[in-house]
């Protein structure tokens, strides 16, 4: 089973996001980066799947230098080889064009893959656009948000959360699964994993080289603002006897939040 | 025009499609344009007439056998083809499990870009302008699209409904075939499992009731449970750590690596607030919060709270709500 698992460097849910003065970007200093989380467990999955079926897994990433980090740590956890498609852009938002760039990667450099596992989205970006786009572009079917996944040979079957339910999908291969929570559990890199990564070499390809002119990835998107939220307000706080406060409450709801 | 991709479930149009088509008509009356519904599926001609009633003035009805099951690649297909053919102005999606999977897919067969999950959509220059929540709502991002037809998705429990017309209210119904080549669906939905419970998810809900840490284990659920059936179109959340913990399904977890969502109300018990998860409430009509702790960070964000033991505190207000919502 050849696996390909994509992975973004992303700000750690912890982070408080500052956008400087009319910037179309966040402000990246003091942020703590990591694997987006969904990533992850699109990459835990792949080292279950070859567990059990054997196969290889390499693991891309589209973006700066600094992606090499979140490269190395999938290595650490186990994947066997990993490729950064180097893209000095700033953020762009635009799902479109890194569903291209991935596409054209497929196609040029990893022909025979079975599988495509992504996360279900980037923990930032938040589009969920590039997995179903990538699928399109490469007319392979997909299978996006799921818990639970199921690989034969030339088949999968993946169980996708929806509202109040889960649908059963059943893909032929090759194919693209997206990976939500609740998949698996994530392992922890070992040092041997670590040093093992240390020592690999994370070769680099460039946009030109796979083709594209400078013009090609003109963004769909343009960007007219980009803000922190206006902050909720605290409200009223009450405190005493449940009862009293309990029945204060309900009478707020009612009277003057008007919401039931 | 602008044309909206209404989902169906169970031989039914869900609400969050009725949320986009209402917004459609609002944006394209602005826009000087019309507000077209499609339904694609194996038998969907019949719900036609709830389109019309949300603004339609006309619905495309794209029927084929295959498409009976819902398959990401056979219903981007149809949807790609009308598209080209009637060229509206904008296609949009509800922000559901079926319009994520959907909209991209339908976008990269046109080569157009997306914007997801918006929660605004405005008129400015003719143009329209999205706003969408990025980092889980720590941030939000306002764009335009270069490229035609303009695709989006808009957000559950965001846009307003607005009255749905008379019965009476009809419009055209346009039928137009689809062909499916052999061998162009490879992937389809074999069997949809529904929760036991009948629960609706916490995207849909108009009422979330979250427990967190502050429950000390599973059984306090029950606290929550009886207070989201007091209400109506209520569900049960929960923070990272209570579903970390076990004690209930990832399902449940709001929060930036859970459900974002955007309620009327949004009670969180025994829930600190971390950073995480108030991103994810942050779109919510009125939060209220109870917990002892009255340094609790949720409690600068919250429109209401109770200092208070939820012990105590949950089973009064189930009991106050049910009187004051039998009244």
């Amino acid at each position: 089973m050849n696996i390909l698992a994509f992975v973004k460097r992303v700000p750690d849910t912890e982070s408080r996001i500052r956008i400087p003065q009319g910037s179309a970007t966040i402000a990246e200093d003091g942020l703590n980066f990591v694997v987006s989380p969904y990533d992850e467990y699109a990459v835990e999955e792949a080292l279950r799947i070859r567990e059990a079926k054997g196969g290889v897994i390499r693991v891309v990433s589209v973006g700066k230098d600094e992606a090499v980090t979140v490269l190395r740590k999938c290595l650490a956890m186990g994947a066997d080889e990993a490729l950064l498609v180097k893209d000095e852009a700033p953020e762009t938002y635009d799902g479109l064009r890194t569903a291209r760039i991935i596409a054209r990667v497929v196609e040029r450099r990893f022909a025979g893959t079975d599988l495509l596992l992504f996360g279900k989205q980037s923990v930032g970006a938040d589009n969920g656009q590039v997995p179903a786009m990538v699928a399109e572009l490469l007319g392979l079917p997909q299978a996006t948000v799921v818990t639970k996944l199921e690989v034969e040979a030339g088949s999968a079957t993946a169980f996708r959360e929806i509202e109040g339910g889960t649908e059963k999908v059943l893909l032929s291969l090759p194919a693209v699964v997206t990976a939500q929570k609740g998949l698996n559990e994530p392992r922890y890199e070992t040092l041997k994993g670590i040093m093992a990564a240390k020592k690999k070499e994370i070769p680099v390809v460039k946009l030109d080289e796979l083709g594209f002119g400078t013009d090609d990835l003109a963004p769909a998107i343009a960007v007219t603002g980009l803000d922190v939220p206006a902050a909720r307000q605290a409200g009223k706080i009450l405190q005493g006897d449940p009862a009293e406060t309990a029945r204060e409450l309900v009478r707020l709801l009612r009277d003057e939040a008007k919401v039931i | 025009m602008i044309a909206v991709y209404l989902e169906t479930r169970d031989g039914k149009i869900k609400k969050s499609s009725f949320e986009a088509l209402a917004e459609a008509g609002r944006r394209a009356a602005e826009l000087g344009v019309g507000t077209a519904a499609v339904l694609v599926g194996g038998a969907v001609a019949e719900l036609a007439p709830g389109a019309f009633a949300y603004g339609a003035s006309k619905v495309y009805v794209l029927e084929n056998e295959l498409l009976a099951d819902y398959s990401t690649q056979g219903y981007a297909l149809a949807l790609a083809t009308l598209v080209a053919e009637i060229r509206p102005e904008a296609l949009f999606f509800p922000a559901t499990a079926m319009g994520r999977d959907l909209a991209p897919r339908v976008a990269a067969r046109l080569g157009v870009g997306l914007a997801s999950d918006c929660v605004k959509i405005a008129v400015k220059d003719g143009d329209l302008v999205f706003t969408r929540p990025i980092y889980a709502g720590k941030a939000v991002l306002a764009f335009t699209l270069k490229t035609r037809p303009r695709l989006a998705t808009l957000r559950p429990n965001i846009f307003p409904l607005g009255e749905a017309k008379a019965a009476a209210a009809g419009g055209e119904v346009v039928r137009k075939d689809v062909g499916i080549p052999d061998g162009a669906i490879k992937g389809r939905v074999a069997e949809v499992i529904r929760e036991e419970s009948g629960e609706i998810d916490v995207t849909e809900a108009d009422v979330v009731v979250s427990g967190g840490r502050g429950l000390k284990g599973p059984d306090a659920f029950a606290l929550i449970r009886d207070l989201v059936a007091v209400f109506p179109r209520a569900a049960v959340g929960a923070s990272r750590s209570a579903v970390d913990s076990g004690w209930i399904g990832h399902q449940h977890q709001v929060g930036q690596t859970g459900k974002t969502v955007s309620p009327d109300l949004y009670i969180a018990a025994g829930i600190s607030g971390a950073i995480q998860h108030l991103a994810g409430i942050s779109s919510s009509k009125f939060i209220v919060a109870v917990n002892k702790d009255p340094e609790a960070p949720i409690f600068k964000i919250a429109d209401y709270g109770i200092v208070g033991d939820l012990f105590e505190v949950l089973p009064k207000l189930t009991d106050e709500l049910k009187k004051a919502l039998a009244d």
